[in-house]
């Protein structure tokens, strides 16, 4: 590790996927005298929100109301989402999906040239906008292209962030990074800084989620005191291949693909999620219905099915299977020719002549970095976007296609609100946090470059343990033993993770070394998750508990906020309330006739 | 493991700090019939040698980091299976026509340059308003430049040409490919302004049709139509500054 060398603009961006992105841009326009950093672990079109599929939701079309698009959003968070934040979204969510359109993104078009929309999970009329079935993909690439116009973004590509640099006043003011390419501790200062980071899927072993997604953003801000909020509250998709935990998109399921058991028998029907209508009838497929039921809902049922013997045994695993047979190659090879070629290429299946086998995989984190309505975190100077953050719109459950237009919506406004802090409070010592950035390189060479320690465990032994841990304790069902018991193994890899060695102790692009650092972050991730499932003894949304079976809205209609103990004792856990506006905690329906508001039923 | 069936990968291995040039390492790996190399490639760092060099993420097929040669052949390492090449012994290689950083890692620094000189991005005249709702595109116009904008950026064209390595003036068949996208937009109205870039020297003339661009393509992009069409464009803007400019009365 070299020594640290020392590069100042205005805001500090860390993470280069769609929030982080679009929070550069926003700063860029409306700053042009500012130098924005973008530092990502990756090259910015490498990043997660490149694997989105199905779409992004957004009211655009007249017979479509912002009222709609609010109240599934809330029901579908099974109420733990802040209505405030949930209304300011929906609100702004038009205007930054015509932006991104102005910006070049090749939305699907209907005949007359306007976007197309399709219908999605746990959303009563179809708003959300798709191009074809790579939405994440576009919108990224166009996120990132559109950069390329601004020389005011200074890229600092696979730079590693590894610890948050806070002043004397205990504002953030940077990041300490590893330059990938040669190894050396940078300390990359600014006014304010935005956490971007993305989301921790790979805390578990079966996931959608590409190897990036280790939480290193959620684990820094909770290093640094911020609370990581609502981490109990994890998003199984419900159809993901087997073996390889790819995701196969919601869209397949919008454009009317059903689920079936093994004895071809649409499941869903018995599970309170409204009729199985025909595939033929033009009311297929129904809206919060059947296979339009929200994620959490479907892949709860697929256990159930598991449980009581009906689904299908394979070498990957129980499965259960999606058909989309009925749909017809050409509209295949339109809507979703993605699936098509995700199910040759990694389940040898051809969709247009067999159904494809799913089970449900971990997909979204809904909690995270805990911040306000204006993308806040407790730490001057420090704000959050994406799915790193928790603002918090998607409660217990997200719905499918409300996280891409999150990231539209909440990296603009953390941009914004970046922006005019850095204004505000220009001034800090260089000195005191260049200091932290060497202390950062002394501690990572001491912990890992030491070649007089004896060998150790391998990364991969921990990362296994915990994976097993944290599916076995902490999955789509859960109980106080298996979370107990997920906390007590989490603990002891905290320990033995000091324990772990490395091969390689050289410098350029030593990706042993990050992997090491992702290690970490999973673990503090993992904690923060289980110690959050352990105290909310209710079921809400995806955090469903076997010893707790009904939602406790006298008790937990609350925000879980964990707290990282520096002494290495497990994180305090604190509760916080949800913000209700106008829609109070009703009962959560799906199937025909479901979405009337409160008032409405 | 004796029991069990293996295959062997003969990795490309390369250190700046201390080798003095490339070498071959070979590492007896387990034969799963559902692996990709990759996955090959990712067992033999966690298990057997942490210092194997090498990007990858998302391992099914977009985020385009995963791209090395494999038995001499440029492919995305997450979608070739080692059942293809099984049980004959898998050459990994980074991709050539780039310099090495270390192992199967590849410098990006000149292609992030030409990605960016084609300006990526709507160029309009007008003023920058979302109150008036999205530009009216027809599935029409989508389907002029819709395939052009589904590259990944994974290089493995510019390891398939045989320009790329040794003409540096060339922009090369992605962002060729990339700036044609937006040419043919129909909400943009740079085209001028990326002709600027395209036209000069060998930016965009260095291309001899070879077409193995969009034979490599994973995604079916189609490069060397691109370039194709772009030349035709660029020669009748061509003739039309230079030829013939404004006012010389052809």
């Amino acid at each position: 590790m070299a020594h640290a060398t020392t590069h100042e603009h205005d805001v500090i961006i860390i993470g280069g996927g769609g929030a982080g992105l679009r929070a550069s841009i926003a700063i860029a326009e409306e700053n042009p005298d500012f130098s924005v950093a973008c530092v990502s672990k990756v090259y910015p079109m490498r990043s997660h929100t490149v694997t989105a599929e199905g779409g992004a939701a957004a009211k655009i079309k007249p017979n479509d109301s912002l009222e709609d698009h609010i109240y599934d959003t809330i029901s579908g968070a099974d109420w733990l989402a802040d209505q405030d934040a949930v209304e300011y979204f929906v609100h702004e969510a038009p205007t930054e999906m015509i932006q991104l359109e102005h910006w070049g993104c090749p939305w699907s078009r209907e005949p007359d040239g306007s976007v197309a929309v399709r219908p999605f999970g746990g959303m009563k009329i179809e708003r959300t906008w798709f191009a074809a079935d790579k939405t994440g993909f576009h919108m990224l690439h166009s996120l990132f292209q559109t950069t390329l116009k601004y020389g005011n973004i200074v890229r600092y590509d696979e730079h590693f962030a590894t610890r948050l640099l806070i002043d004397g006043n205990g504002r953030c003011r940077g990041c300490a990074a590893i330059e990938l390419r040669t190894g050396s501790v940078r300390a990359i200062l600014g006014k304010a800084v935005i956490i971007c980071t993305g989301g921790a899927g790979r805390v578990f072993p079966f996931t959608t989620n590409g190897s990036i997604k280790t939480g290193d953003g959620m684990a820094m801000a909770y290093r640094a005191g911020v609370a990581l909020k609502d981490m109990e509250f994890i998003q199984y998709h419900p159809t993901g291949l087997p073996g390889t935990g790819i995701l196969i998109t919601e869209a397949s399921r919008g454009e009317g693909g059903i689920l079936v058991n093994k004895d071809g028998y649409r499941y869903l029907q018995d599970y309170e999620l409204g009729e199985a209508l025909d595939v033929n009838d033009p009311r297929h497929p129904q809206k919060r219905a059947m296979e339009l039921g929200p994620r959490d809902r479907l892949s709860q049922c697929f256990i159930k099915e598991k449980w009581a013997g009906r689904t299908i045994e394979t070498k990957d695993g129980h499965v259960v299977h999606l058909d989309l047979r009925h749909l017809g190659e050409a509209k295949i090879d339109k809507k979703i020719p993605f699936v098509r070629e995700l199910s040759r290429n990694y389940a040898g299946i051809d969709p247009v002549y067999k159904p494809i086998p799913v089970r449900p995989v971990v997909h979204y984190v809904m909690g995270g970095i805990d911040v306000d309505s204006n993308s806040a975190t407790s730490v001057p100077g420090l704000y959050a976007a994406g799915e790193c953050a928790c603002v918090s719109i998607n409660g217990a459950n997200r719905l499918g296609s409300n996280s891409l237009t999150e990231l539209l919506v909440f990296g603009a406004q953390a941009g914004r609100h970046a922006a005019r802090f850095a204004m505000d409070n220009p001034d800090y010592d260089v000195s005191e946090l260049e200091a932290q950035a060497e202390d950062e390189g002394a501690r990572i060479r001491r912990a890992w470059f030491d070649t007089s320690r004896k060998q150790g465990e391998r990364i991969v032994t921990l990362r296994t343990e915990l994976h097993d841990a944290m599916e076995g304790g902490a999955g789509i069902y859960r109980n106080a033993d298996s979370l107990q018991s997920a906390c007590e193994t989490v603990a002891d890899l905290r320990e033995r993770y000091r324990n772990v060695t490395l091969d390689d102790h050289t410098n350029s692009f030593n990706t042993e070394l990050t992997a090491a650092l992702e290690l970490g972050s999973l673990i503090d991730v993992a904690e923060s998750m289980a110690h959050s499932a352990i105290e909310r003894t209710e079921s809400r949304g995806s955090h469903q508990r076997l010893d707790h079976t009904e939602r406790n809205d006298d008790d937990f209609l609350a925000h879980s906020m964990a707290y990282h103990q520096p002494d290495g004792s497990p994180p305090r856990i604190e509760y916080k309330p949800v913000t209700i506006t106008k829609w109070p905690p009703g009962a959560r329906t799906y199937g025909a006739g479901s979405g009337l508001k409160g008032e409405d039923r | 493991m004796s029991t069990e069936l293996t295959m062997t990968l003969e990795v490309f291995r390369y250190h700046p700090e201390t080798d003095s040039e490339p070498r071959f390492q070979a590492y007896e790996v387990p034969y799963d019939e559902d692996w990709v190399v990759l996955d090959a490639l990712n067992w033999i760092k966690d298990h057997v040698d942490g210092s194997l060099t090498h990007r990858w993420s998302c391992r099914m097929g977009v985020c385009g980091s995963c791209g090395m040669m494999v038995n001499g052949d440029p492919k995305l390492t997450c979608a070739v299976f080692l059942k293809d090449y099984y049980p004959r012994p898998i050459k990994v290689e980074p991709l050539v026509n780039f310099p090495v950083e270390r192992d199967l890692v590849v410098s990006l620094d000149g292609f992030m340059d030409k990605l960016e000189a084609v300006k990526p991005y709507i160029i309009r005249g007008d003023v920058n308003d979302t109150s008036g709702g999205e530009y009216l595109q027809s599935p029409a116009e989508l389907a002029q430049y819709k395939q052009y904008s589904m590259c990944i950026n994974c290089m493995l064209c510019y390891a398939a040409c045989p320009v790329a390595g040794h003409e540096d003036e060339f922009l090369g068949p992605a962002a060729l490919a990339l700036g044609h996208r937006y040419n043919k937009d129909s909400r943009d109205q740079g085209q001028a302004e990326r002709l600027d870039v395209m036209l000069v020297g060998e930016a965009i003339w260095g291309c001899t049709f070879v077409g193995e661009c969009t034979v490599v393509c994973p995604k079916h992009v189609d490069p060397a139509g691109a370039i194709q069409q772009a030349k035709a464009v660029g020669a009748q803007e061509f003739f039309k500054r230079f030829v013939a400019p404004k006012g010389a009365g052809v």
